[in-house]
């Protein structure tokens, strides 16, 4: 189960994934940008400017890529101004290659109902280490926690499947994996499992 | 000479043999309806482990309604159970708690695994958390396969699991 | 003896006033997983859920497998909303490949789920019964749902596990005489629910028992992110089958049901509104349904999204917004999946509920959030 061997770090590292992908930029072509969420994301820019990159415009969704010392700011004032009060979903990526691990939230809002389609997609990037010490290591993030409350166990549960410490958690205890786990966190692309 | 020969620290061991010469003077019989009792009130633990446990609540529902073999509903104590029905994935984090559930269970009891992946780990053969099997945890009468078997397998494992007991020596556990 | 044992299970110290119980995971009112509470007396002055009973890593499974053999695997953390889980998987995938659906697959995926949220609501009500010492209430729903399976059976093949939805359309066609049957079946199904009024909702001893308990506020139900019929429940009128129609959903006419009080009377009722509700959309779909036509675009064998991209889509299941984030890097298998379940972001709201609450009380809130404990833990 110990996958810290070369030759599978140098399997996940073939998977070619460039390295500008972090942020595929706006489709140049400006064909039909829908307009509300076009509105949305100039709004984004206007107020930040150039410390964070609009990934994507497209139909409902919008993503931006915040860096990790501005993500609590973007967040407050995407919660402030903005009305997105929950966040659906958190999910952690790996990238081996980038030695990132990105961390994504999914915003919703509940209380504006001209956003009740929109799904805001705020992702930003922690420093990966190659041997991880969960907690103890480079791998940290500030926590969202006090800005969406929804989101504290899905941090719980980030933390222990990719090893991404949240400052500022107030509980960064383990959730769903056995008491007595000792390997890596299991959904970073260079823990193989069984046979594969 | 029976004073001498009982004293209190000895009376249990005593009277726990005049039970086996008891009992083996009249084997057959008392076994029989030992047996007999035994197979038509299974008691199983409600435990959940997985999924399977969705056509298990369906095994008692009034369309397969288990009761009518002597199966009774999951019951919540353990202490009053004889039967465990192991139902599906059996994760790292359960592995424990379900040995340890087993081992306050009173004797005799019986197990089935029900589902592939009580069996074999079934469809989760390759993942980081789940057990190949139960056969390392606990020992096991009846396998039930499919994923998940329908409520009618497993009535029909129980009643092969109520054969087994019929042919087993009640004395084993006396 | 102390050392021995892993954390978790180690035993704990008594306090003189403060009581720490476990609840589970082998208890009749606690499901696959287990909530440590501390008791004082009869009253809970803290709970700390402890789910992960059931993790068996399917996001990291799905990285393994290719779009379609991942179909069967997803759906197992519900087995019985199956047709809703895979819901978001397919449509997903089907962004990601730039598939057209045709009319009919997407009126039958309609009724294939509808079908699958009363089926999924009948067995929670069952279980919600039993949590309650209700036995009537396990009997009825647990064989009424039995008639709706046989649909589900008919048309899909499987009792509970469908596979049903592929990308590109659903597996099968209906059945000659699906139609009329259905229609009989559920009719049949309303009425049958419409009973469980005068039994169930109706009932003092029920009200006296979940009425006032575990009360949630509209800000906190919207603060803490919950969401399907917790957060309906209290007030927040959002269904994403209105809200976000999804297939044919905006060509129905589809009401959702909202409650004021937030209180676990209000949760509990609220899924039976809805299986109402789905009734009335699958006799509405049954009829604007083309009769006949394709219900599947063939695929490529190994469909493989183009280039880096990610897709987050979302559905309404039996326990709320189920959604599904998956990254693809122009590979057979997703780079990355992630499912984001109704039971898991509901389960943040159980401590609040709790705080305070009597320990009898445990069990009819906790159930009453709607949770499916398999699928919280994936
Ligand atoms: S055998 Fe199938 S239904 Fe049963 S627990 Fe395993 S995956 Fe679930």
């Amino acid at each position: 189960m110990s996958s810290d061997s070369d030759d599978e770090l140098i399997e996940t590292t073939s998977d070619v994934i460039p390295a500008s992908t972090k942020a595929s930029p706006t489709p140049e072509k400006e064909i039909e940008l829908p307009k509300f969420e076009k509105g949305l994301a100039d709004k984004i820019v206007e107020k930040f400017g150039t410390r964070i990159k609009v990934a994507f415009v497209k139909h409902d969704r919008i993503r931006i890529d915040v860096g990790r010392d501005d993500v609590k700011e973007v967040a407050t004032f995407l919660r402030d101004v903005l009305n997105f009060d929950h966040a659906e979903s958190v999910s952690g990526v790996d990238y081996p290659q980038d030695k990132e691990i990105e961390v994504v939230y999914h915003l919703g809002s509940y209380t504006d109902s001209s956003l009740s389609r929109q799904i805001l997609v705020l992702a930003t990037r922690a420093q990966r280490e190659e041997n991880p010490i969960p907690g103890n290591d480079a791998t940290k993030l500030p926590s969202l926690r006090e800005i969406f409350y929804s989101v504290e166990f899905h941090e719980r549960e980030i933390f222990e499947m990719f090893g991404v410490y949240f400052q500022g958690h107030p509980d960064n205890r383990r959730l769903l994996l056995p008491e007595d786990w000792a390997d890596l966190p299991p959904l970073r692309k260079d823990f193989a499992i069984k046979g594969r | 000479m029976l004073k001498d020969l009982i004293t209190p620290q000895n009376a249990n061991v005593f009277v726990g043999k005049l039970g086996d010469i008891l009992e083996q003077a009249i084997d057959k019989p008392l076994g029989y309806a030992i047996n007999w009792g035994r197979i038509w009130s299974l008691w199983p633990v409600h435990i959940e482990t997985a999924c399977c446990s969705v056509e298990f609540g369906a095994a008692s529902s009034p369309r397969y309604d288990v009761e009518r073999f002597g199966i009774i509903e999951a019951f919540g104590s353990l202490r009053q159970c004889d039967l465990i029905v192991v139902q599906g994935t059996i994760t790292r984090k359960m592995a424990p708690r379900l040995r340890l559930v087993y081992d306050q269970m009173p004797e005799p009891k019986y197990v089935i695994a029900m589902g592939a992946c009580a069996i074999t780990g079934g469809l989760y053969f390759d993942s980081y958390n789940v057990l190949p099997g139960i056969d390392g945890v606990l020992p096991v009468d009846v396998y039930v396969p499919g994923c998940p078997p329908r409520p009618e397998t497993l009535i029909q494992g129980c009643m092969l699991l109520q054969e087994k007991i019929k042919r087993m020596k009640a004395r084993k556990f006396v | 003896m102390n050392n021995e044992l892993p954390p978790g299970l180690a035993l704990q110290k008594v306090d003189e006033r403060i009581m720490t119980l476990n609840v589970g995971p082998q208890h009749p009112g606690s499901g696959h997983m287990r909530i440590i509470v501390q008791i004082d007396g009869d009253f809970i002055v803290a709970c700390d859920p402890d789910p992960g009973y059931v993790h068996r890593g399917e996001e990291k499974m799905a990285e393994y497998r290719n779009y379609i053999t991942n179909i069967p695997h997803l759906e197992r953390p519900v087995i019985h909303d199956s047709c809703n889980i895979l819901y978001p998987y397919v449509l997903g995938v089907e962004e990601l490949l730039g598939i057209e659906v045709p009319e009919r697959a997407k009126y039958i995926r309609v009724i294939a789920s509808e079908l699958n949220r009363c089926v999924y609501t009948m067995y929670w009500l069952a279980i919600y019964g039993i949590f309650l010492g209700h036995s009537t209430m396990f009997m009825w729903p647990a064989g009424d749902r039995e008639l709706l399976i046989d649909l589900l059976e008919k048309m899909t093949g499987a009792r509970v596990t469908h596979a049903h939805f592929v990308p590109g359309g659903v597996r099968n066609d209906l059945p000659p005489n699906f139609e009329d049957v259905c229609l009989r079946q559920v009719n049949y199904f309303e009425k049958r629910i419409k009973e469980y009024a005068a039994i169930f909702y109706d009932n003092p001893i029920l009200i006296a028992r979940t009425a006032n308990t575990g009360v949630l506020s509209r800000q906190d139900a919207i603060r803490l992110g919950t969401t399907g019929s917790v957060l309906r429940a209290s007030g927040v009128d959002y269904d994403l089958r209105k809200k976000e129609p999804y297939d044919v959903y905006d060509e129905l006419d589809v009401h959702s049901n909202v409650m004021k009080e937030g209180d676990s009377y209000a949760r509990s009722k609220i899924p039976w509104l809805d299986m109402l509700e789905s009734c009335n959309i699958i006799r509405q779909a049954l009829q604007k349904m083309p009769k006949s036509g394709s219900v599947r675009v063939k695929l490529k064998p190994n469909p493989k999204g183009k280039g880096l991209d990610s897709v987050y889509k979302r559905v309404e299941s039996g326990r709320g917004s189920l959604g599904c984030y998956i990254v693809s890097d122009g590979k057979p298998e997703p780079y990355r999946l992630k499912l984001s379940v109704g039971s898991f972001r509901n389960l943040i709201a159980l401590p609040y509920l709790l705080k305070g609450e009597k320990l009898g009380n445990m069990p009819a809130v906790y159930w009453s959030l709607n949770y499916w404990p398999v699928e919280a833990d994936r």
